[in-house]
């Protein structure tokens, strides 16, 4: 199958077979991502001549990761997929990557998507008194456009119009509007900075390097809802993010409008004849191989001084399968003792089980700050692993 | 026929489609390519696979910078200025002041060719250098060059290098495995090369697998010195203190052709035709891709409100001393010239030698409290 689709003698990658693959291959002696520790020379042998229907290739793939030798705190991907055949093409490296990033998934395992917000049990009652806010995203490709790393002017374009289009017609709670990051104002860009909506060209070299922000700003633009409840980013890093949040504590609320917006925008693209990528191996398809699966984030900000602070903190979160970041994201520090804590996984576990874990270790977590707070121990609260 | 399948597969998407919004846009790029320009050369690709968006994409993420008008577009080969010809050629021609595609350069490297030169008055002019870029025949540039090709271009380069002797005597310190003695030491001398942090060149894909390949060279008295495989395969710079630019001259044209008999031996000559002259990454560097230039005191005449008429008609242009967008500071000057096409790398060393020695006159009169009208020259 895959040589019936396989293209035959693209010009570039034929030059580059010229030489030996030991002098093609990347110096990755300096190098800690999840890409560097997989590709050894002869998996790089056996790969370098192939490329995915639209010319993706190997080197393509790879070349965020050799640029970017590593984070000191975070373990990096170090690679991407162009499109969705990327994934099946170039297996051999990325199924090694797939399986360290998370969590010893194989390439036999099947993954559950599970957008049923009526199957999450509690999590409208997260004290508010410590939970601020709540929130949950992913992303979404559209099948037959290659991703961001790799898509042209007028597949991005395509992706937009498809995806204002079907925005367009949500209505109720979901009705909102786009706003193109071309040609907004000066009033509506403070206000969507005000909101904490506005997404600024990438400038982390990890997403530069693999070509991400090309065009810059074309095509790319925000849409929200009126109510400032879920809002869609489109051709940022993903076709689309999507994004549910509120203030306060009722993290079911927001789940079920994650899931409710996901499910109608996806009958919106099936009736204008795309559906998003997904399988039954790998779920939903993303352009960072740490999003597959559900892509789903789901957390809250949270005030958690004296647990923070308990000598268990990170083995608690450990297993409770949590995470926690600053509440700028992924690489900031906890202001004031307050913590964005989110499900760790993304593949391998539906929506619905990353969710209830985020909801029932928050209240776990709660229960232990409170008690901390009136200097009693938590010992006996300490969870086994999940 | 180059087969491409990424460029095949955009061509599914209609020209309206693809076509960059320029509309924010102002370098020379953006003023040239139509949607006519684009239609036309889209399907199209260089043998090794460039293709017209691999040009102008640096351009188009680029839309321009306030005081200098960027080229907006980059070669990937030595055939994209043919392939591209209907893109590159106006755009030579509006940067080259109107270098017609039927022209022809000439190159000299003849230092001997050179008038005067060796007296240029030190207590004003501080330094005296020149440099210039070759890009090595059979390899592609570096906004397409695979690893491979770099290391290739890197090796031929330090054997080259390494037979160099007399004054020409060197080493090269690869960037990969520096030690800290070495960096600092390159740094003091104002030898060493970061990787650029300018998303002109970053665009471009310049900086790709950075600093695998990539290296310095130079001569045990620093006065020559070579960049491997930064924004071109090769930048030669031969440099010292004081006014004595020909002896400056004379080393550079002397170890270029030292250094281009090397390659020829490896069968790997210098990238060069009789229209473009040395063929270079950015098209604004075609010709002798040289800029010769002094650091020169001229605090009065630089304040004088003639000086950048002056300068124009000297065919001149003004740096700070920190290079392209710099500041002068202490009415210091970088001034070099401002041709690279079109004229002969002894012209254009010429041009610098006999305006900035009038320049230094003009200044001793304005310190003297004396007019200058009478030297104002004409238009060179």
């Amino acid at each position: 199958a895959q040589g019936a689709a396989m293209p035959f003698g693209n010009t570039h990658n034929q030059l580059k077979m010229k030489y030996t693959p030991e002098q093609e291959f990347p110096d990755l002696s300096k190098h800690n991502n999840h890409m560097a520790k997989v590709l050894t020379p002869e998996l790089y042998e056996r790969l370098r001549s192939k490329q995915t229907p639209s010319g993706f290739t190997l080197d393509d793939i790879i070349q965020t990761g050799v640029d970017n030798p590593g984070h000191p705190f975070v373990m990096t991907v170090g690679c991407v997929a162009g499109d969705e055949e990327t994934y099946d093409v170039f297996k051999d490296l990325l199924d090694p990557v797939i399986q360290d990033r998370h969590g010893g998934y194989k390439p036999t395992d099947k993954h559950k998507t599970d957008l049923n917000a009526d199957h999450l049990k509690g999590g409208d009652d997260l004290d508010p008194n410590y939970v601020l806010s709540c929130r949950v995203r992913t992303g979404r490709s559209i099948r037959g456009f290659c991703l961001p790393p790799h898509c042209s002017r007028g597949e991005r374009r395509a992706v937009e119009k498809l995806s204002t289009e079907a925005l367009a017609s949500l209505s109720g709670d979901l009705k909102g509007k786009y706003y193109a990051l071309k040609n907004m104002t000066e009033a509506e860009q403070q206000q969507l900075i005000d909101d904490h909506f506005l997404f600024d060209k990438p400038v982390s070299p990890l997403l530069l390097a693999s070509g991400m922000a090309r065009d810059w700003p074309d095509a790319r633009g925000i849409w929200h809802n009126d109510n400032k409840t879920f809002l869609v980013w489109v051709n940022e890093e993903d076709h689309l993010r999507v994004i549910s949040m509120q203030k306060g504590g009722n993290m079911k609320e927001v789940f079920s409008r994650f899931c409710d917006g996901l499910t109608k925008i996806e009958t919106l693209f099936k009736e204008r004849g795309h559906v998003f990528m997904w399988n039954e191996h790998l779920g939903y398809v993303l352009t960072c191989p740490s999003n597959l699966g559900t892509g789903l984030r789901g957390g809250v900000h949270v005030k958690l001084p004296n647990m923070s602070k308990h000598a268990k903190f990170e083995d608690i979160l450990k297993k409770l399968k949590l995470q926690k970041r600053g509440t700028g994201g992924v690489d900031t520090a906890a202001v004031g003792g307050i913590f964005d804590i989110s499900n760790a996984d993304r593949l391998g576990f539906s929506e619905v089980e990353l969710v209830q874990m985020v909801v029932d270790g928050v209240k776990l977590l709660i229960e232990m700050e409170k008690k901390l707070e009136k200097g009693q121990p938590i010992d006996d609260l300490i969870p086994a692993a999940k | 026929m180059p087969f491409n399948c990424h460029n095949d597969y955009k061509m599914k998407f209609s020209l309206d489609d693809e076509f960059p919004d320029l509309s924010q846009h102002n370098n020379h790029m953006a003023k040239v390519l139509t949607k006519e320009i684009y239609g036309k050369l889209r399907s199209k690709s260089t043998p090794s696979g460039f293709t017209l968006d691999d040009v102008i994409q640096t351009g188009v993420d680029n839309p321009g910078h306030p005081f200098i008008m960027t080229v907006g577009c980059v070669a990937g080969d030595e055939e994209s200025y043919e392939v591209f010809k209907d893109l590159l050629d106006p755009v030579i021609s509006d940067r080259h002041g109107g270098y017609k595609p039927t022209d022809k350069h000439k190159t000299d490297l003849n230092f001997e060719n050179l008038k005067g030169g060796d007296d240029l008055d030190p207590n004003y002019v501080l330094s005296s250098r020149v440099r210039t870029g070759r890009s090595i025949k059979g390899f592609t540039l570096p906004p397409h060059n695979s690893r491979g090709e770099r290391r290739g271009i890197e090796k031929l380069s330090i054997e080259a290098l390494a037979s160099l002797e007399g004054e020409f005597k060197g080493k090269y310190y690869p960037l990969e495995g520096m030690s800290d003695a070495e960096q600092e030491q390159l740094i003091a001398d104002h030898f060493l090369f970061d990787k650029p942090v300018s998303p002109l060149l970053t665009c471009a894909g310049m900086a790709r697998d950075w600093p695998d390949g990539r290296g310095i060279w130079h001569n045990d008295n620093k006065t020559f010195l070579v960049w491997v495989n930064e924004e071109d395969h090769l930048r030669v710079i031969s440099m010292q203190k004081g006014g004595n630019m020909k002896e400056v001259f004379r080393r550079f044209c002397v170890g270029l052709q030292k250094i281009e008999e090397i390659f020829k031996k490896h069968n790997h000559g210098f990238m060069w035709n009789e229209h473009l002259g040395y063929i270079l990454t950015c098209p604004s560097n075609l010709g002798t891709g040289l800029r010769g230039g002094v650091h020169v005191k001229l605090p009065k005449l630089s304040t004088h409100p003639k000086f950048e008429e002056i300068l124009t008609r000297l065919r001149l242009q003004k740096r700070g001393t920190g290079g392209v967008d710099t500041a002068s500071v202490g009415g210091v000057f970088d001034i070099s010239n401002a041709d690279r096409l079109g004229s002969s790398e002894v012209e254009q060393v010429q041009l610098v030698v006999d305006g900035v020695k009038l320049m230094v006159e003009m200044e001793k009169k304005l310190e003297k409290g004396e007019s200058i009208d009478g030297m104002i020259p004409a238009q060179k």
